[in-house]
């Protein structure tokens, strides 16, 4: 192993792709821009939900109900009949439909408990819940407000202090951010050093570099390191200038932990990525497969939704991916600012896999340049 | 060539152009050309690469736009839509490059029976001409090899024959010989004089790099910098610059600033004795499995020697020199260089050897100074001493103008210097070139062999190298020719001609190489003179051949869906990507993307120890949602577990719990839960104030009986279409809309995308192929393919998945099939303004997957948008589809309710596909 072929190598990488105007823009696209926009275009909660509303009762009360639905929660109730709300809701035009039955005010005045129903399109899943909550809360402090003036109810004193802990405004945009900088790591090491290697092959110099005093191993550590390298230094940048300095996300951990995890990461996906190249050979096929690799690993991964969440044998399945475990020790780290002692099974894990895909890696790439 | 060349001269030309201008951005291909084309002859279009050539007889073909002047072919103006129509079928073009229009992983039979088809010709008269055209050519035996398995001179052949398929009475061909060996070369031009022979009216433009060929043709145009020069016939010309060879009387006709130093290779007789052996071969032999490319070969060539190599394309040389290399380990036999055995894992032979590869293999993106940098220091040379050696490189090789210059943007001859400093660089002992003169001007071929020659003569370099070029050969001190993996004969330039009493060392090889097919294969090759009418050529026969005119044909249109479902089949990652690309990611989606939570951890700090306490914490611990885990010890107890993600809600319990309640004192439980994740713990928290509300409602009712209820009221929740609210309910309906749209989108646009970046595109511009017809042909197999798709995951919503199904499934069916034309569609509409396969993609993913996620009613109904995004949601045909989607499953749709969208998305399949025939260019600009 010459470590001087391969800095001067990582070099030449290196200027390659200052001269490479597109992946240039995609590298500060994805470490700036991109991590902005997805953090901030995480819609709350709830935002414009479409609600249409039975007034039966047409009293005081239920026109008080209706006024309080407003934006940017709720798009502006529309006024329907009982027959029209089937309709609209099988349209897919309506999310929530609210039907308030008659002699509602004067039932609830005579505390006769009556029931107001709620019709909600579960097909729609992100707002069903919250959106359920929401309005379950809004009908409730009106008819409370109201029947306040009339008299006292009597409630037990059982009060429950609900706090959430590494994000106590429950932002999605710190979320947002912080997986942002996740998959941008994952799909730029991956991008970077297979787009390197078929660049290469595509101009015929593979088999120049071979016919010089270098081997295999040092092709393929030249392109990790100086790829592996910039995205590196532009998770550092993304964390410590966008997402700290620009977005003001509190960042609860050791930054400087979370890209020692980085680099373990980035080492397997670089790895990955010049298998995945090997099998290509060609740049549209690489990124046909990207398209087939990325996304099962992103999705799977648990940065989107937690991974408890799905089947048993997918979680242990993607156990031998290196994002499952680079997710939980950048969670760990970021926002619960977890320690070496926390993260240390994930650290192993990810140097594992990196030492195994990289040796595959390896035996294609020697199988790929004959 | 023949006697053809007399019988036009009464004819009016077949093409004449006049003032015609190109330019490629800041660059000028053809400067002010005016030029009349006789009829009936063969014309020959000489000059370097680069010199506009090309670009002329595409122009011709009709193929590209013509910017300024006129261009009048076969009676008529090509700038006119409706003639270009008319004469197409006419013309037969065959652009540059080794089988460029041809389709690589077709075979040579769907090839010819592709261009067959466009050009109207019915099964059994396609098949009858493939069988005559196939027979004329000796390629008869190859039938079945996909195109990409062909050698050079073979691919050529099947580039003629697809090209005469429809009897054109004008052919153009743009460096139909470069790159093939001699014996191929000969053969091309007896088929086309023997066609030329059966239809003396066709008229025949070749552009071509080898002057001893274009010597043989009637009439010569030479160009230079995008100008005609001169034009004649090869007697007018040497006559005009007193020349005695067609290379000469070209450099004589350059402009003095172009015409450079005229070097003439003058190569000293070698002196040194043959006793220090440089490169040795012995048996050297290597197989790709039952493929044997070369084929026991031995030579040795001692020191300072310069030995050629001569051999069609694919005919072993480059493997050879691979294994010389090292880059390649032998079968069988063994490579010596200075005696010492060839090992890949030998750095200190390789630093003796510098190799320049066929394909030009300098850094594109590093100037000529880094190349030469880089290299000198990955051949670890003293680092002091680099920068003298790169100065003294860049003046010995006169690079000392364009030291910073990016080598893409230097004249090919300029980079093949760069390309031999790069592999001197380290003052190697032995030199290997493989073909490194190919697609260079005389002139700058004359200077890079004087070059060579100094290298041997003065420097005792060893040079092994292979070209195409007789002249070249000529040079060499000894030549080998190479055929099918085995070296025929290894001798002097002299001795080779001598041995077959032939003129010309030519003629000798011609001679050499039918020797060895005749023994190799004795029906796999045609005899070289065909006897008269054994195997004629498909010529006056078929009226029906340009019957098939301008219009709407099915037929053209099926032959384009026959060779996409041809390709598609035959390439491993698109055929993935078609077939269960949206199985999988549905899969994966359907899985991955869960809102439900279950089982989340939770452990509670109870310092009440009550009955009452117990019964608040058995409510969250009894629901589905959430799971006990241990005990909480305290503060920091709930601090450590939540960090390491092993709790992801606490609940403290005060002391004193039970007691104040009873006593109505205010009474405060705590809860912590990680909030890391918004969406989640929004969800959590509902379920929390959800169940604390419930328990403290059951103590009140307890406590203070039905009173306590008074003023209150019920909120009846109905969870419509999906009353267990399960994910995916409501996940995998909607993946299906999103998947049918990207990935067949995507392999539409690719599919036109290819043509392009790959060359075959100009099929469709220059045969009577329509843009419906094109684009329809195209869409079929994929909208098939989506259709199965669409199948494929019905069956995993329903089995898998297991998702209730309320609806009409045919009405879905139907729904889906004008959902996937459209899908389809789009991707074409993409590709039309892209040319690039990778932008295609990602294009695509994008164009097509933002307004499917934003604006199609997945998360928000259409009706709750306003402005473009309403516009957009109300046009796109995934809105539609989403409201199908949903309705089959969960809203029991029938095929009424199916209707609107149905007519809605018919609507837009019309508008997409015009729109993209309407932007599509039937011409390159």
């Amino acid at each position: 192993m010459n470590l001087k072929s391969v800095w001067h190598l990582g070099i030449k990488e290196l200027r390659g792709l200052l001269r490479d105007p597109i992946m240039l823009v995609l590298i500060a696209y994805s470490f700036s821009l991109s991590i902005w926009t997805s953090a901030n275009s995480s819609p709350e909660a709830l935002s414009k939900a479409a609600i249409s509303i039975v007034d039966e009762d047409q009293s005081q009360l239920s026109s008080r109900i209706i006024s309080s639905f407003y934006a940017p929660y709720f798009v502006p109730p529309q006024m329907i009949t009982t027959t029209e709300m089937d309709s609209r809701m099988d349209a897919g035009m309506d999310t929530f439909a609210l039907n308030i039955p008659p002699d509602f005010e004067r039932d609830v005045l005579a505390g006769k408990t009556p029931a107001i129903q709620l019709n909600i399109d579960a097909t729609r899943m992100s707002q069903a819940f919250t959106g359920g909550g929401y309005i379950q809360q809004i009908v409730t402090s009106e008819v409370s407000e109201y029947v306040a003036g009339y008299r006292d109810a009597a409630a037990l004193p059982v009060e429950l202090a609900l706090r959430a802990r590494y994000n106590p405004s429950l932002s999605p945009s710190w979320f947002g951010a912080i997986t942002s900088v996740i998959q941008s790591i994952t799909m730029l090491s991956l991008i970077l050093t297979g787009a390197a290697l078929i660049r290469e092959k595509e101009h015929g110099t593979v088999e120049h570099l071979l016919v010089m005093p270098v081997t295999a191993p040092e092709i393929m550590l030249s392109k990790i390191w100086s790829m592996g390298g910039v995205v590196l230094l532009g998770s550092a940048f993304a964390l410590v200038v966008v997402v700290q300095g620009l977005m003001a996300v509190p960042v609860q951990g050791s930054v400087l932990l979370f890209l020692a995890g980085a680099f373990l990461m980035m080492f397997a996906m670089t790895a990955l990525g010049i298998f995945m190249a090997t099998i290509a050979g060609t740049m549209p096929q690489f990124a046909l497969l990207m398209m087939l690799v990325l996304l099962p690993l992103q999705v799977l991964s648990g940065a989107m939704t937690p991974r408890e969440s799905m089947p048993e044998i997918i979680q242990t399945i993607m156990l031998a991916a290196p994002n499952t475990h680079f997710v939980i020790l950048s969670q760990s780290i970021l926002f619960r600012g977890a320690g070496l002692d926390v993260v240390w099974p994930q650290f192993l894990a990810l140097a594992v896999i990196g030492v195994v895909l990289f040796w595959l890696a390896l035996a294609r790439f020697k199988k790929f340049l004959k | 060539m023949s006697g053809a060349g007399t019988a036009g001269d009464a004819a009016p030309p077949v093409a004449t152009v006049a003032d015609l201008t190109l330019r490629y951005g800041k660059t000028t291909a053809l400067d002010d050309v005016t030029l009349e084309i006789p009829a009936g002859r063969m014309v020959g279009l000489i000059g370097p690469d680069g010199v506009g050539k090309s670009s002329l007889l595409s122009l011709l073909a009709g193929a590209r736009v013509i910017q300024d002047g006129a261009v009048q072919v076969l009676g008529g103006d090509m700038r006119d839509k409706d003639h270009r129509n008319l004469v197409c079928p006419r013309i037969a073009y065959m652009p540059q490059g080794l089988g460029k229009n041809l389709y690589p992983t077709l075979s040579v039979q769907e090839n010819l029976d592709f261009f067959g088809s466009l050009f109207g010709h019915d099964k059994a008269e396609r098949d009858r001409r493939i069988a005559d055209l196939l027979a004329s050519t000796g390629m008869s035996p190859f039938r079945d090899r996909p195109a990409a398995k062909l050698s050079g001179g073979m691919k050529q052949k099947l580039g003629l024959c697809c090209a005469l398929i429809h009897d054109p009475d004008f052919l153009i061909l743009d460096e139909p010989t470069t790159g093939v060996d001699p014996l191929s070369r000969r053969q091309f031009w007896d088929l086309i004089d023997r066609i030329r022979k059966d239809r003396p009216g066709m008229s025949v433009i070749t552009a071509t790099a080898y002057m001893e060929e274009a010597a043989r043709f009637d009439w010569l145009v030479a160009m230079n910098a995008g100008k005609v020069l001169a034009t004649g016939t090869t007697a007018e010309l040497l006559e005009r610059t007193g020349a005695a060879d067609l290379d000469a009387a070209f450099i004589a006709l350059l402009p003095e600033a172009d015409r450079g130093e005229d070097v003439t290779v003058m190569i000293p007789p070698r002196t040194g004795g043959d006793d220090e052996i440089a490169i040795e071969a012995v048996g050297l032999t290597q197989r790709f499995g039952d493929f044997t490319a070369v084929d026991n070969v031995t030579f040795r060539i001692p020191k300072g020697e310069i030995f050629g190599f001569l051999g069609s394309n694919g005919c072993g040389k480059t493997t050879t020199m691979k294994m010389l290399t090292g880059l390649l380990e032998p079968t069988e036999g063994t490579a010596r260089l200075f005696g010492h055995e060839v090992d890949a894992r030998n750095m200190a032979v390789r630093r003796r050897v510098g190799f320049m590869s066929q394909a030009f293999s300098l850094y594109p993106e590093l100037t000529v100074r880094r190349n030469l940098e880089l290299h000198a220091r990955l051949f670890a040379m003293d680092p002091d001493k680099i920068p003298a050696r790169v100065q003294e490189m860049l003046t010995h090789f006169d690079l000392a103008d364009v030291t910073d210059a990016l080598p893409e943007a230097l004249p090919l001859g300029i980079r093949q210097r760069l390309s031999l400093a790069v592999a001197l660089i380290h003052g190697p002992e032995i030199l290997i070139l493989d073909e490194p003169t190919s697609g260079v001007d005389p002139v700058a071929r004359n200077g890079f062999w004087q070059i060579l020659a100094e290298l041997s003569r003065k420097d005792g370099v060893t040079i092994f190298v292979s070209t195409h070029f007789m002249n070249e050969a000529e040079w060499c001190d000894r030549i080998s020719l190479m055929h099918a993996g085995k070296v025929l004969i290894s001798d002097t330039a002299g001795a080779i001609t001598k041995s077959k009493g032939s003129a010309t060392l030519e003629d000798a090889f011609i001679a050499y190489l039918e020797e060895a097919i005749g023994e190799a294969a004795p029906d796999a090759q045609p005899a070289p003179e065909p006897e008269p009418d054994a195997a004629p050529v498909p010529a006056k026969a078929a009226p029906a051949s340009h019957a098939d005119r301008p219009g709407f044909s099915l037929r053209r249109l099926l032959s384009y869906s026959r060779l996409e479902s041809l390709q598609l089949q035959r390439d491993p990652i698109r055929l993935t990507m078609a077939l269960i690309g949206s199985l999988l990611l549905m899969v994966v989606i359907g899985l991955g993307i869960n809102m439900d939570v279950e089982d989340l951890t939770f452990a509670v700090l109870d310092r009440d120890q009550t009955t009452t306490s117990r019964d608040y914490v058995q409510d969250i611990a009894g629901s589905r949602y959430f799971t006990e885990q241990a005990p909480l010890t305290g503060h920091d107890d709930i601090d450590a577990r939540m960090r390491a993600g092993k709790i992801s809600l606490a609940i403290e319990i005060p002391s004193g719990f039970a007691a104040d309640i009873a006593r109505g004192r205010d009474v405060q439980v705590g809860a912590w839960f990680d909030g890391a994740n918004p969406s989640r713990a929004n969800t959590v928290q509902g379920y929390i104030q959800g169940m604390h509300g419930d328990w403290i409602q059951r103590q009140a009712r307890q406590i203070h009986g039905d009173a306590a209820l008074a003023g209150n009221f019920e909120l009846v929740t109905r969870y419509r279409y999906n009353p267990d609210v399960k994910s995916t309910v409501a996940m995998v309906p909607a993946v299906i809309p999103l998947l049918l749209l990207m990935i067949p989108a995507i392999l539409t646009t690719l599919s036109v995308a290819r043509e392009k970046e790959l060359g075959s595109i100009i099929n469709f511009y220059v045969t009577p192929v329509t843009r419906l017809e094109f684009l329809l042909g195209k869409q079929l197999p994929y909208i098939a393919l989506a259709m199965l798709n669409y199948f494929l995951m019905m069956g995993m919503a329903a089995f898998f998945f297991g998702v209730p199904f309320t609806g009409s499934f045919a009405g879905l069916s139907l729904a889906a099939l004008v959902y996937v034309t459209a899908t389809t569609a789009l991707g074409f509409l993409v590709s039309v303004f892209i040319a690039s396969q990778v932008a295609a993609l990602f294009a695509t993913a994008m164009l097509t997957m933002i307004p499917a996620v934003s604006y199609s009613g997945l998360i928000d109904p259409v009706s709750s948008l306003s402005g473009f995004g309403r516009v957009m949601g109300e046009i796109y045909p995934t809105s539609w589809f989403v409201t199908a989607v949903r309705g089959a499953f969960s809203k029991a749709f029938g095929l009424a309710e199916m209707m609107q969208p149905i007519i809605a998305m018919g609507i837009a399949v019309p508008v997409i596909i015009g729109t993209a025939a309407f932007f599509l260019k039937k011409q390159a600009r």
